[in-house]
């Protein structure tokens, strides 16, 4: 039996008559951290979105698959109980929604009929969870990401990812919006969450981010495919050199 | 009818009972529990409901409204329920209030007011005709109705049997809610809720009004509440609505708020086939305050017609109108509302909103929000929006796993919940909110 992967075959998709992706292929084992880096407009969002499920997208061929199974056909809901995760580079406002009883919502979601939460041990992990990514408390009675911060709304997409514990999990552009401080502490939350059972694909265009979540791999992105995979050190060079020099070299290629 | 629990007459009589008085047949007499002015009032009350043409739809307050539910000629008057211990059972409210009646088909069947401080007054209308005449004359019905309904509110006035009085001395503060039963029962049966609140100065308390069916009948209810607020006192009311959906419900409002003084109206409409509300607010003094609230989750082939009025008499006022309907099947909501800032009322603050989250292309809303401004120097909004679930909000909660439905029941709470909010209280909120949940088959 193969290693239980996320796989992505050679996938194309577009939105409209638009083609977006054009042939992307990439494998993140279950219990490695891979970073792809790309300029913006490189298709990244839409990767993770399509992972995701967003009906805006069309797959017009290709396959992802989750631990050997193809998830293109599912349901955005049920991939995520399924065990996938995408952090959002832009969460949504959900107003009059709080986020305990969001994340409770979503826990629920994973029991069987008929099955309920336990309200203390719930809150109690809450806590756990909020107190590492150094959340206050009356953060949990708050409309959920509503008013918040570029910060606070990723923190909030971490806690997420804490509580529900998925097997592979998406984080698009985490970075962008956080000054330092609130950098290491979100790095340092997806860090906590590392581990052989969970597979991590980092999106970002920073290399900044890479220095606290230290990738196993790192792939670069451009014009919806992946021109170059390598060590953790790329993202050095790519930060030193910027993208052009990989871009002639695919097209040489 | 102060003690405990008060039963008039044994259930053996009871079951027996005609039903077939027809709310539209001439009263032949009135009942001995109220005094003879009281009664003659009734009497007048009648031939003014006589007097009044039924709404036509060209009539202005009727506009869009669905006229087929105004004929009230099948409903007859309640006779006492079958079994009051049963409906004082499910008569499960919040768990901590400072006093509980519950009424029954016309009657009190239960009362208990251990948790009011001394001074206050919480008695059966008839027994504050009596005892407190000039307190009750000077606020039963006082005001006009003035949005559509006085044909109705008259018959109201002949036909009502019992009701809630509460009056609340000078200075004192009721913190815990006090909460009033409103249970209907029998096919095609008609009670005439009332509740009457008069708070004096700086005093302050909180009531939540609760509208119940018993099963699962046709009837109508035809309710008043009436607010009056002192000086710097502070209410909050709320009308929970859960009649069958079979019920044709009226709940006219009347609210006069003197200087600074702040009345907080809260309506969450869940039940009913049709439901016509009339919320009429006068500031009447300096520095006075109306929030106008109100839930409409609707459904079904439901019909929740909803009049307004922000009548600003005094400077300085504010009123801050938030209606939010989610409608869904083949349901219709409409909202009329004015705000009038009379002459003189300077430095007016007036805000109404009404927004609508459409679920289903059968539905319908229409809102029609009014503006007319005889002062200088008023801060008025006014404004109304339709929208549909929004998709990204909807992939959102789709991406961390939650089905769609229950997706968009979340949605729905939402929506209502920043409703809730506005209560600025805590506590209310909470137990609102799990109203809600439970009625929005939510698990959270
Ligand atoms: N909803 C959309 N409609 C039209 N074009 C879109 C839409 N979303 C993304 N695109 C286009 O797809 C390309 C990739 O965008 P995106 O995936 O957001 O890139 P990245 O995340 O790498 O910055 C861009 O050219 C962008 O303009
Ligand atoms: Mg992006």
């Amino acid at each position: 039996m193969p290693v239980p992967s996320l796989s992505i075959l050679d996938l194309h998709a577009s939105i409209g008559d638009k083609p977006i992706l054009k042939g992307l292929t990439l494998e993140i084992p279950k219990g490695e951290v891979h970073a792809i880096m790309g300029k913006n407009g490189s298709g990244k969002s839409t990767l993770a979105k399509i992972m995701a499920g967003h009906p805006d997208y069309t797959v017009t061929s290709g396959d992802v698959l989750l631990d050997g199974e193809s998830i293109l056909g599912m349901e955005p809901d049920v991939r995520a109980r399924l065990g996938l995760f995408l952090a959002f580079q832009y969460p949504m406002e959900i107003p009059g929604v709080t986020i305990a009883n969001f994340i409770r919502a979503a826990l629920q979601s994973r029991l069987p009929e008929g099955e309920d939460i336990d309200a203390i041990d719930y809150y109690e992990n809450l806590y756990k969870k909020m107190d590492l990514l150094s959340m206050s408390r009356s953060f949990t009675s708050r409309s959920v990401n509503e008013g918040f911060s570029g910060g606070e709304k990723k923190r909030c997409e971490i806690l997420q990812m804490a509580m529900l514990q998925p097997s592979y999990a998406v984080l698009d552009e985490t970075d962008s919006g956080l000054d330092i401080d609130a950098l290491k502490i979100v790095s340092a939350g997806v860090n906590s969450l590392r581990g052989p059972n969970i597979g991590m694909l980092v999106i970002t265009h920073y290399q900044r981010l890479l220095d606290y979540i230290v990738p196993d791999k790192v792939h670069v992105m451009s014009e919806g495919r992946i021109i170059l995979s390598g060590e953790k050190d790329l993202a050095l060079k790519l930060e030193a050199e910027g993208y052009d020099w990989v871009e002639k070299e695919y097209q040489a290629a | 009818m102060t003690s405990s629990t008060t039963s008039a007459a044994p259930s053996s009589d009871i079951l027996l009972a005609p039903s077939n008085v027809g709310v539209l047949s001439a009263p032949a007499d009135y009942s001995a529990d109220w005094p003879e002015w009281f009664r003659r009032g009734q009497k007048t009350a009648w031939e003014t409901f006589q007097a009044i043409p039924q709404p036509k739809r060209t009539d202005e307050p009727w506009r869009f409204a669905n006229l087929r539910a105004l004929d009230l000629s099948d409903f007859t008057l309640a006779v006492p329920v079958e079994n009051e211990a049963a409906l004082i059972v499910r008569s499960k409210g919040f768990p901590d209030v400072a006093a509980k009646l519950i009424f029954a088909n016309e009657r009190l069947i239960q009362r208990e007011a251990t948790g009011l401080p001394p001074g206050v007054l919480l008695l059966p209308l008839e027994q504050a005709a009596t005892d407190h005449q000039e307190l009750f004359q000077r606020n039963f019905m006082s005001t006009p109705v003035r949005l559509g309904s006085k044909k109705f509110a008259a018959l109201h006035r002949a036909r009502l049997r019992t009701g809630a009085f509460l009056h609340v001395p000078k200075g004192i503060v009721i913190e815990r809610p006090i909460e009033i039963w409103h249970w209907v029962e029998g096919e095609d049966a008609t009670i005439f809720p009332h509740t009457l609140i008069v708070l004096e100065d700086g005093a302050s308390a909180s009531v939540i009004d609760r509208f119940v069916s018993a099963n699962d009948e046709s009837s109508l209810a035809i309710a008043v509440n009436d607010l009056t607020l002192g000086s710097g006192s502070k209410l909050t009311y709320v009308g929970v609505q859960e009649w069958s959906s079979k019920t044709t419900a009226f709940h006219l409002n009347t609210t006069e708020v003197a200087m600074n003084g702040t009345a907080t109206a809260l309506a969450m409409n869940f039940g009913g086939s049709y439901i016509r509300g009339e919320s009429d607010s006068h500031l009447l003094g300096e520095g006075s305050r109306s929030v106008m609230l109100s839930i409409n989750p609707a459904d079904a082939e439901r019909e929740i017609d909803q009049r307004t009025f922000q009548d600003h008499f005094a400077p300085r006022a504010t009123s801050d109108l938030l209606y939010h309907n989610a409608l869904s099947d083949a349901s219709r909501t409409i909202f009329a509302g004015l705000i009038k800032v009379e002459e003189g009322a300077h430095e007016t603050d007036a805000y109404q909103k009404v927004r609508n989250l459409i679920l289903s292309d059968e539905a319908e809303a229409n809102s029609m929000p009014g503006l007319e401004i005889l002062a200088d120097n008023v801060r008025c909004t006014h404004g109304a929006t339709s929208g549909e679930l929004n998709e990204d909000e909807l992939f959102y909660m789709l991406a961390r796993g939650i089905p769609p439905n229950q997706a968009a029941q979340l949605i729905v709470r939402g929506f209502f919940g920043t409703v809730l909010e506005r209560l600025e209280n805590p506590i209310l909120e909470e137990q609102l909110g799990a109203i809600l949940d439970r009625k929005l088959n939510l698990t959270v």
